[in-house]
């Protein structure tokens, strides 16, 4: 009688296929088709940028989105478990001991011990205080390592960093690591393994009670766990798949820099995940999609990228906490509801409204950015010189953020009851 | 005996620096339970608005008019960015103030150019005041003294004899009071905000000029101010007060000291040449605020004065 | 006489200079439903929040069967038996009623804090699961969100999680705080059904259920207990009597109690 009850319960076998299993096909077939559609150099580079990225991210969201804990510090375990790969790589080049027979495809292990050595040993004084102190406390050790890093030369290789040369030892699948499209399959097939081992992590018990350990420590005190335990359980898991993507990043760069450890790093994947959606598994990877993408590109075409990160960050915190994720889940709930005429209606307003307020905002940065750098160069978008001692220029920036504002808010109070 | 009391001197500025920095920081998590991610980076604007009007009108306005700037574009901020993600809780707030951050740094890249502006310390000021033990002591720095001192002074009176002051200090020590200060809740939010942020912008226009103003110098006393704050006690005005004067002393002493691992333990036979041995005293300063904090989290998790248990 | 299944001895608590709960003893044998009565800042749930480890008390000891239990941490209390539930509900709101219940299952049935287990796959977490949902009978609404229940379910699902994990001893604060009469009777039933053979601790303001549910009574007025003993004996005693019509005749047991 309990059987069949636990089974109605429980989703449907389909149900279980559909949401834990389709998705990760999915990847794994994109992942597969991508080479064949015969990218560039330039654009295998961003893959593999874009992969490393999406691994780190979502040990970040072990952190953030599931736990609950807000790091500032988590480069750290990335770059420890990057060095780690690093002088395991130079040791199979040496070919000392054991390492003469271990293949460099196989240094994302290496980081994730390292970076999960690291998170046990820093976890331990941090994990004992949540939520801001743990913020801070986690800034604070993220200096203090990224400060050793330059200061031990012989372990971080100071300024220059330590390099290494992926070409060594037994090669795996065939693969010699030698051209980009092989370290693509390299990233491929790490993205993915990472990818799943940290979904499956979300259904284990320890994953579970981490769900309720951001939600209520306090109540789980009283269903038997520790939440100190359960926090510092997780930070370790977090930073081992950090280090994981540090040892990615390490077969794919041949370099790391004391740079790596530092604050700047930690703040990017904290955009990453939060930009991506937390609350979403995928969050974090759409994250890591979007701002490598911006990273590799955007900056060819604006100095002030970073400001339009910024500007996209604070958005999201304002106006759409549940991140781009959530943006997307509710268009297709928009899509699915009765009265989606209305709906997206509204909402194609609203944007087209943020869309008048955001040119307005670029051509604002824009002409200020060529100003300041005292170039004399000129922005002209399409052809359309603005000068920024033109008048025009300013009126029609300032016209463009009025009028999208007021666009804006004359769809803004309808689109909230829609939401609510 | 001259490299001590220069360094006493020279400690207790730096501290009070930054409890001007980490007592706004302080007011501000107290009453709003918000930690403000950008406070270093309204230090930042501090030093530029005083740099920018300082030009116009001189070191004596910008004095006074850049931290009121400083403070009313704080209270801007809490009125229209900062109270609309209050609903979402103090994390959201946290996220919003850390985006802040990183939008402040952008825009003063681009206003001001990513290298050093030449705010420079005032011509009235800028002569030798005393000399001791065969050493001169730049009248600056005991200027920078004065105000510090003319700033807790304000600040103590503040607190202890104002009525405001009264209802600050009721919130400080008993956080759900804040809920029964009357229905202007918001506006005691944006005023202590700004204020906040005003104590900060007082700072860099202060400090800007004896250290450097540049695009870095939020991001490289940010998270000092953290360290401050967490060692004192989060939301202890004395704490704070304490752990300035500690890391200030501490960071400016070491400074002072050239010795190596090596020398210290020579004992043990430790290499001059190894990575270890070749650290000195000196090189280690910007690392002690965090070893420090390790040491208390350690040793006194709630901080030094902290009584509330976050 | 055995064991008592719970025992408090010279227990007090102070918060600064006040007084909280200046110097409790009682003994509770097993298989006893025994209810905690008193004006509201008597201090009944202080005594909850000290038996089961949320606060450490200022001094006195108290023994869960033959184990000290006092001075432990509170994941520790729970482990060895003994469970409570809060006065404002207290639960994992973002998350479904089938995994609020699954979280407090997990560290009974031996789980701990594994990471190499799929949770869907172990077979007897999903049974208990399922049958302390269709004990209290949330089993219907058991893929809600939480935090989208009704208030007297939000309740319901309170005293489950402390149920779930099979602890011996449980302690419900106010477990009927605020619900109707019809809810009321059925969160009675529920809590006899669902305490059956275990020993109960509970606090309440409403007498009816108190006469109803209980074998003991012991009133609690500034942190002492001024009277322990049979529904009956606690109905005429003088001093119960006192300090109720003296603080809140509205409440007094005799009026509650009669109807």
């Amino acid at each position: 009688m309990t059987d069949t009850l636990s089974i109605s319960l429980a989703p449907s076998q389909s149900e279980k296929f559909r949401t834990r299993v389709l998705p990760f096909l999915i990847m794994a077939a994109v992942l597969v088709v991508i080479p064949l559609t015969g990218p560039s150099r330039t654009t295998y580079s961003l893959l593999n940028a874009i992969g490393i990225n999406m691994v780190f991210a979502l040990s970040y969201n072990m952190l953030l989105g599931r736990a609950g804990l807000l790091s500032f510090g988590h480069a750290v375990y990335f770059g420890l478990g990057g060095y780690a790969a690093m002088h395991a790589m130079q040791a199979i080049e040496t070919g000392t001991g054991l390492w003469s027979i271990f293949p460099v495809f196989a240094l994302p292990l290496v980081g994730f011990a390292g970076g999960a050595l690291a998170g046990a040993v820093i976890g331990w004084p941090s994990c004992r205080r949540a939520g801001i102190p743990f913020a801070m406390i986690s800034l604070g050790l993220a200096e203090l390592v990224a400060a050793a890093g330059f200061m031990f030369t012989s372990l971080f290789g100071g300024e220059e960093g330590v390099s290494g040369d992926r070409m060594n030892g037994p090669e795996l699948f065939g693969l010699s690591l030698g051209p980009i499209n092989e370290v693509y399959w390299f990233i491929a097939a790490w993205t993915l393994i990472g990818t799943v081992a940290m979904f499956a992590f979300t259904r284990t018990p320890l994953g579970k009670m981490g769900e309720a350990v951001r939600d209520n420590p306090e109540r789980v005190e009283f269903v038997g766990y520790d939440p100190q335990r359960v926090r510092y359980l997780i930070f370790i898991f977090a930073g081992g798949f950090a280090g994981l993507a540090g040892g990615m990043a390490a077969v794919n760069y041949e370099i790391f820099t004391p740079e790596t450890l530092s604050v700047i790093p930690s703040g990017f994947v904290l955009l990453m995940a939060y930009v991506g959606g937390i609350r979403y598994f995928a969050g974090p990877m759409l994250g890591a999609v979007l701002l490598t993408y911006m990273q590799s590109n955007l900056s060819d075409f604006t100095e002030a990228w970073l400001l339009y990160l910024g500007l996209l960050f604070m958005m999201i915190v304002m106006f759409a906490p549940s991140g781009l994720a959530g943006v997307l889940v509710s268009i297709s709930q928009g899509l699915q509801s009765p009265d989606r005429r209305d709906i997206l209606g509204r909402w194609a307003r609203y944007a087209a409204g943020a869309l008048l307020a955001f040119t307005g905002i670029v051509i604002t940065i824009e002409v200020a950015v060529r100003e300041s750098s005292g170039f004399g160069e000129v922005f002209e978008p399409f052809g359309f010189a603005l000068a920024p001692d033109n008048p025009v220029t300013w009126l029609l920036a300032l016209g463009l953020v009025g009028a999208g504002g007021w666009v804006m808010r004359s769809s803004g109070s309808d689109k909230e009851e829609a939401s609510s | 005996m001259e490299t001590f009391f220069f360094s006493l001197l020279n400690g207790v500025i730096y501290g009070l620096l930054l409890f001007m920095l980490s007592s706004g920081l302080t007011l501000i998590f107290s009453m709003m339970g918000v930690l403000n991610f950008a406070h270093a980076s309204f230090y930042m604007l501090g030093a530029y608005f005083a740099y920018t009007i300082g030009s116009v009108t001189g070191f004596w306005i910008a004095l006074f008019l850049a931290p009121i700037l400083v403070g009313l574009a704080g209270a801007g901020v809490e009125r229209w960015g900062l109270r609309k993600v209050h609903t979402n809780g103090h994390l959201a707030e946290l996220l919003f103030t850390f985006g802040l951050a990183y939008l402040i740094d952008e825009l003063v890249k681009i206003i001001w150019g990513k290298i050093p502006v030449p705010y420079e310390i005032p011509a009235a000021l800028d002569f030798p005041l005393f000399t001791l033990f065969g050493a001169q002591y730049p009248a600056y720095r005991i200027f920078m003294l004065v105000v510090s001192i003319a700033m807790l002074a304000g600040l103590w009176f503040l607190l202890k004899r104002t009525r405001a002051g009264l209802i600050i200090q009721a919130a400080l020590t008993h956080p759900h009071m804040v809920g029964h200060l009357g229905h202007n809740v918001p506006r005691v939010f944006m005023i202590v905000f700004g204020f906040g942020c005003a104590l900060a912008g007082l700072a860099g226009v202060i400090g800007g000029n004896y250290l450097v103003t540049e695009p870095a110098m939020a991001l490289s006393i940010g998270p000092i101010v953290f360290v401050v704050v967490v060692v004192g006690g989060m939301g202890s005005l004395e704490g704070a007060f304490i752990a300035s004067l500690l890391i200030g002393l501490l960071q400016t002493f070491a400074i002072s000291i050239d010795t190596t691992f090596a020398e210290i333990f020579a004992f043990t036979g430790l290499s001059p040449l190894s990575d270890l041995g070749r650290i000195s005293i000196a090189s280690l300063a910007p690392m002690l605020p965090f070893l420090l904090l390790v040491l208390v989290l350690m040793i006194r998790p709630r901080g030094l004065m902290g009584e509330r248990e976050i | 006489m055995s064991t008592p299944a719970l025992s408090i001895r010279d227990l007090t608590k102070n918060f600064g200079p006040a007084e909280i709960i200046r110097g409790v003893t009682l003994d509770i044998p097993p298989g006893e439903r025994h209810a905690i009565i008193g004006p509201n800042g008597a201090g009944k749930s202080t005594l909850f929040n000290l038996i089961s480890g949320l606060h450490r008390p200022t001094s006195g000891s108290v023994h869960l069967g033959s184990q000290k239990i006092s001075g432990r941490k509170a994941h520790e209390i729970n482990r060895m038996g003994l469970s409570r539930s809060f006065q404002v509900s207290n639960i994992f709101a973002n998350m479904t009623v089938r995994e609020n219940v699954r979280c407090a299952v997990l560290w009974s049935l031996g789980t701990g804090y594994s990471f190499w287990r799929n949770i869907g796959n172990l077979k007897h977490v999903q049974e208990r699961t399922a049958e302390v949902l269709e004990t209290v009978g949330l089993i219907d609404k058991a893929s809600l969100p939480a935090a989208s229940l009704p208030y007297a379910d939000q309740r319901t699902l309170e005293i489950a999680i402390t149920i779930a994990g099979g602890a011996d001893v449980i302690l419900l604060d106010e477990p009927t705080a605020g619900m109707s009469h019809s809810e009321t009777e059925r969160a009675v039933a529920l809590i006899e059904r669902a305490t059956r053979g275990k020993t109960l601790i509970i606090v309440e303001h409403d007498m009816s259920v108190v006469f109803g549910l209980s074998d003991r009574i012991s009133v609690l007025v500034y942190g002492e207990v001024i009277a322990s003993g049979p529904p009956e004996a606690i109905r005429g005693d003088a001093k119960v009597r006192e300090a109720y019509l003296g603080d809140e005749a509205e409440d007094s047991p005799m009026v509650e109690g009669a109807a």
